[in-house]
């Protein structure tokens, strides 16, 4: 049984940690937590629950290739996103650069309202269920089963994370992002255009919870308007506990998270399958306030 | 090659620059000195652009560059080596100068790289190592270094020998000499102003935001007032 909850805790922690790089790549660079990021990760739901639902109209080289056609949804899906992050941090935290802590962050929640109010007219308060597509039938191995999705989708979040990884520590501009996270009036007396980076590091961060909504909708099977909000609240959970503003950090605190909430679920009760993230935010908070990996700081989340 | 007229800087209400006239020609160093607070850094600062202007003009190769973005003065070729290293204590010595050059096109990198390297060794040595982990010479060094990837034509450097050990001291003004004779044109700032004249063609003395004197460098070391003011009578 432990070995089934522990790939369960993994396919669901993989989501978390996609979303949780998004907080910490943010808080990187602006020493902002992003409360509007969750709202995002459910806009990349919703996208993969309109993709996937345009199947039939797509061309029959699509239909033919179900990895192809889940390439293209999570392309298009994530790209979308991308563009809801450049515009959100462009429109809600740009003009605010300078102002005192607390402004930004109301104008973060007020961003998040905002997003959510506009998918629950765009599209419908009620639940929509996701069209089937990746083979649910289970297949067992030694005791544990598992379906073709539930690889798919730690396949493909590791994946994601090692994409990021190589971006932040291979290229010119992901080097750039890591320079202005320590110290921005050192990047942009070097000739790093900051506002530049930090746009780039929310699209970055949009790109993976887009995928991480998709995934989320395809493993659930059913999405809501309110979906970013608790998302977001574990992932956000999820970058404390591994240390916020650290990137291995996030991956870390994302499978642990929810490799915590499978077992919890799992041994005590499915029930309270919630609480567990937020018993471990308030220890996490009371013993280890700079997290896992992170470095321990004057400035603290 | 650099004018500043009549330039002024506020920092809210403080005016920090009262209208600053100075110049500097290709091939100088030129040593800018003065007390705590006397405006020296906010002069680097708002070359570089790292801090807006509220009055009078910066040109610069002919060309007016006051409130322009930071990355586009760089681009010009003016790079500014701040009070403080501030070295990207996370990333590497290699990391630290790729960011240096950050604006060099791709293919003129790995050369850029490895000239710098030939005028600082030691820094080829811990080329994998963290910024962080290098002694506080090193760090200089490093700062320096990352500062001249960009190849730019006017180096400023705010208070290089800030806190190093008397060696490392002498080091650092014999590397801004070598560097002058390599073309490069050099805004000093210095706290250590017996040797800032020494090596340097010009100074100024700023007072509360304003040039109270300037002159040849030998011409200030001889002068009664800087004298007694900034070179321990």
């Amino acid at each position: 049984m432990f070995l089934q909850h522990l790939l369960n805790g993994i396919t669901i922690g993989g989501s978390y940690a996609l979303i949780a790089l998004g907080y910490t790549l943010v808080y990187g660079v602006l020493k902002l937590i992003n409360f509007a990021h969750g709202e995002i990760y459910m806009i990349g739901a919703y996208l993969g629950f309109i993709l996937i639902s345009l199947l039939p109209a797509m061309p029959p080289f699509l239909q033919g290739s179900l990895p192809l056609f889940l390439l293209v949804v999570f392309g298009i899906a994530a790209m979308i996103c991308s563009l809801y992050g450049f515009y959100l941090e462009k429109i809600c935290y740009r003009p605010l650069r300078g102002a005192p802590k607390l402004t930004p962050l109301i104008s973060a929640l007020g961003a998040s309202i905002f997003l959510q109010n506009f998918v629950m007219i765009s599209m419908g308060a009620k639940d929509r269920i996701f069209p089937q597509t990746i083979g649910m039938r289970a297949i067992s191995l030694g005791g544990v089963s598992f379906t073709p999705l539930q690889l798919t989708i730690i396949f493909s979040s590791i994946a994601l994370m090692a994409l990021l990884y190589w971006f932040i520590n291979r290229t010119r501009l992901g080097t750039a992002i890591r320079a202005t996270s320590t110290d921005p009036f050192m990047a942009a007396l070097v000739g790093i255009n900051v506002d530049t980076v930090i746009s780039v590091t929310f699209m970055a961060g949009s790109f993976l919870a887009a995928c991480a909504g998709v995934m989320i909708g395809l493993y659930y099977g059913s999405i809501n308007f309110t979906l970013g909000y608790l998302g977001g609240i574990k992932a956000f959970t999820a970058a404390v506990l591994g240390g916020i503003g650290n990137v291995p950090g996030a991956m870390v605190g994302g499978f642990l998270l929810g490799i915590i909430e499978a077992l919890g679920a799992g041994y005590f009760s499915s029930e309270y399958k919630d609480v567990y993230a937020f018993f471990i935010l308030i220890a996490v908070l009371v013993f280890r306030p700079a997290g896992l990996l992170g470095k321990r700081s004057d400035e603290r989340a | 090659m650099l004018r500043l007229t009549d330039l002024e800087l506020r920092y809210g209400p403080i005016r920090a620059l009262k209208g600053v006239t100075l110049d500097v020609a290709a091939g100088e160093i030129v040593t800018l000195i003065g007390a705590n607070g006397a405006g020296k850094s906010s002069t680097l600062k708002a070359i570089s652009g790292i801090h807006g202007t509220s009055g009078g003009s910066i040109v610069f190769a002919g060309r007016r560059i006051d409130n322009l973005p930071p990355h586009e003065i760089v681009a010009l070729g003016i790079s500014h080596c701040p009070e403080g290293r501030r070295i990207f204590g996370d990333l590497s010595v290699r990391e630290n100068l790729l960011m240096g050059g950050y604006l060099l096109a791709k293919h003129e990198m790995a050369g850029r790289l490895d000239e710098v390297l030939g005028l600082f060794p030691r820094l080829g040595e811990r080329i994998h190592q963290a910024g962080g982990t290098l002694s506080g010479g090193e760090q200089q060094m490093l700062a320096i270094a990352r500062a001249l990837m960009c190849k730019p034509g006017l180096l400023m450097l705010d208070e290089p020998s800030l806190g190093l050990a008397p060696i490392m001291v002498e080091k650092i003004f014999e590397t801004i000499v070598a560097l002058k004779q390599t073309g490069l044109t050099v805004l000093l700032v210095e706290q250590n102003a017996g040797a800032a004249l020494e090596i340097s063609d010009r100074g100024y003395v700023l007072e509360i935001g304003q040039v109270t004197l300037s002159g040849t460098s030998a011409a200030l070391r001889d002068d009664q007032r800087v004298a007694q003011a900034y070179l321990g009578g």
